[in-house]
């Protein structure tokens, strides 16, 4: 690993005014420091965000849950709070990686990276979620905007997600059983007036699913999407699964979460 | 260069290190305790699981600055005074490992699993180790040392 230097600074100003274009925030480091290993990313500085209290936590009001950047997957996982307003938030994190990454990953993390087969960002897209950073309210919609890309600038660091509590929801995901990110994830979220079915693992980034979508706004049950076929086009092919073979497992998984709501 | 201060087994350590040391390389080349082993490059094998402040990480993707101030506990502070922890016992007696490399994480990961779950299923075990991946045995006496450390812990 090329050699860098470690910051922790005390308050998210500080850590704002050392990001440099050759700088990485660090929370849990699942991601960064692999990355780093490999070779595949260098920074000059490293800016460790952990020792910032007000970045982790859990709140929950009537129509939101609100949870801080820097809080690990096993936190929301083992969250009450969380589970009894958005149960699937939890399943969805207690099912991220593995153990030891669940001790250690954040959720800020994770949706900054916006990794393609990420869990997260399919909750923030369905969950209709607001990420707060240290400058404004950004909606899911318009934070993940490709590959790896958000539209975070330099400089601008998520201090907590807020997502809408929906009347029912559900994930589920097809794992690569090595790594545990979703080959596909879908995430199904019936609010008041829309159903949104958010995608992870299939395309570049998350995305909503339009077509399951309204077919599951105007009819919220299994039958009305059985057996549909999606373009895969789009879709990603590797040696884990085929663009035709995504396509279908999102079809099924989306079938499976409306079961499970 | 940075100062990491740690509790390691019970010791006090406090060593000058480069700032991007992992704690693996920081446990194996400067306090020479090699039972903590290093089985990939990609963080997904797990044999370099070690407890801090209680609870399993893997140190081959944690910086030893990140966690300075920290309790850490590495295979070699299971044992008690010569007496083998109730998980490496039931390793050995059920031959819970063959060529032993991904030994170490697997007993701390399932150390890890016991402090908070009881007496797991044979679901929940398997499921716990899902970051623990070993080449020989095939898992089934793993998971059979893991219940029969949940009868004894």
């Amino acid at each position: 690993m090329k050699t860098f230097n470690y910051h922790t600074p005390k308050d998210v100003k500080e850590a704002s005014k050392l990001a440099s274009t050759s700088s990485a925030f660090l929370a849990g480091g699942m991601t960064t420091i692999p990355s780093l290993k490999l070779g595949l990313a260098t920074y000059k500085d490293v800016i460790d965000i952990k020792s910032i209290k007000k970045l982790s936590g859990i709140k929950v009001s009537g129509k939101s849950v609100t949870i801080g950047a820097t809080t690990k997957h096993a936190e929301v996982a083992a969250s009450k709070d969380v589970q009894k307003a958005i149960p699937a938030l939890t399943k969805l994190a207690g099912n991220i990686g593995d153990a030891q990454v669940r001790n250690r990953g954040t959720i800020g993390g994770s949706i900054s990276n916006n990794d393609p087969s990420a869990c997260y960002p399919s909750a923030c897209m369905a969950l209709n979620a607001v990420i707060h950073t240290n400058s404004r309210k950004i909606p899911a919609a318009k934070f993940f905007t490709g590959m790896f890309e958000t539209a975070l600038k330099k400089g601008e660091l998520v201090e907590a997600v807020e997502f809408e509590v929906p009347e029912k929801a559900d994930y589920q995901k097809h794992p690569n059983p090595a790594s545990r990110y979703a080959i596909i994830g879908v995430f199904v979220a019936k609010h008041k007036k829309e159903v949104n079915v958010a995608v992870t693992g299939a395309k570049s980034s998350v995305y909503i699913d339009k077509d399951l979508s309204k077919k599951l706004t105007s009819s919220f049950s299994s039958s009305a999407i059985e057996g549909m076929k999606l373009d895969h086009s789009e879709m990603n092919s590797d040696m884990h699964a085929s663009s035709e073979y995504r396509a279908n497992l999102v079809s099924l998984y989306a079938k499976k979460a409306v079961e499970a709501c | 260069m940075t100062k990491v201060t740690l509790e390691v087994n019970g010791k006090k350590v406090s060593k000058e290190v480069p700032d991007h040391t992992l704690l693996s390389v920081f446990l194996r080349d400067n306090l020479n305790l090699t039972g903590t082993h290093v089985g990939c490059d990609t963080s997904q094998c797990g044999a370099c699981v070690v407890h801090v402040n209680g609870k399993s990480i893997k140190s081959c993707s944690t910086l030893a600055a990140d966690i300075d101030g920290s309790k850490v506990t590495t295979i070699e502070g299971l044992a008690k005074n010569g007496k083998l922890h109730p998980m490496q016992e039931a390793f050995k007696k059920t031959h819970g490992l063959q060529c032993g490399f991904c030994t170490p994480g697997m007993v701390m990961s399932a150390v890890d699993l016991l402090q908070t779950k009881k007496n797991p299923s044979e679901q929940e075990i398997r499921e716990w180790l899902e970051g623990n991946i070993c080449r020989c045995t095939g898992y089934q006496n793993i998971v059979a040392a893991v219940k029969e450390a949940s009868t004894k812990m």
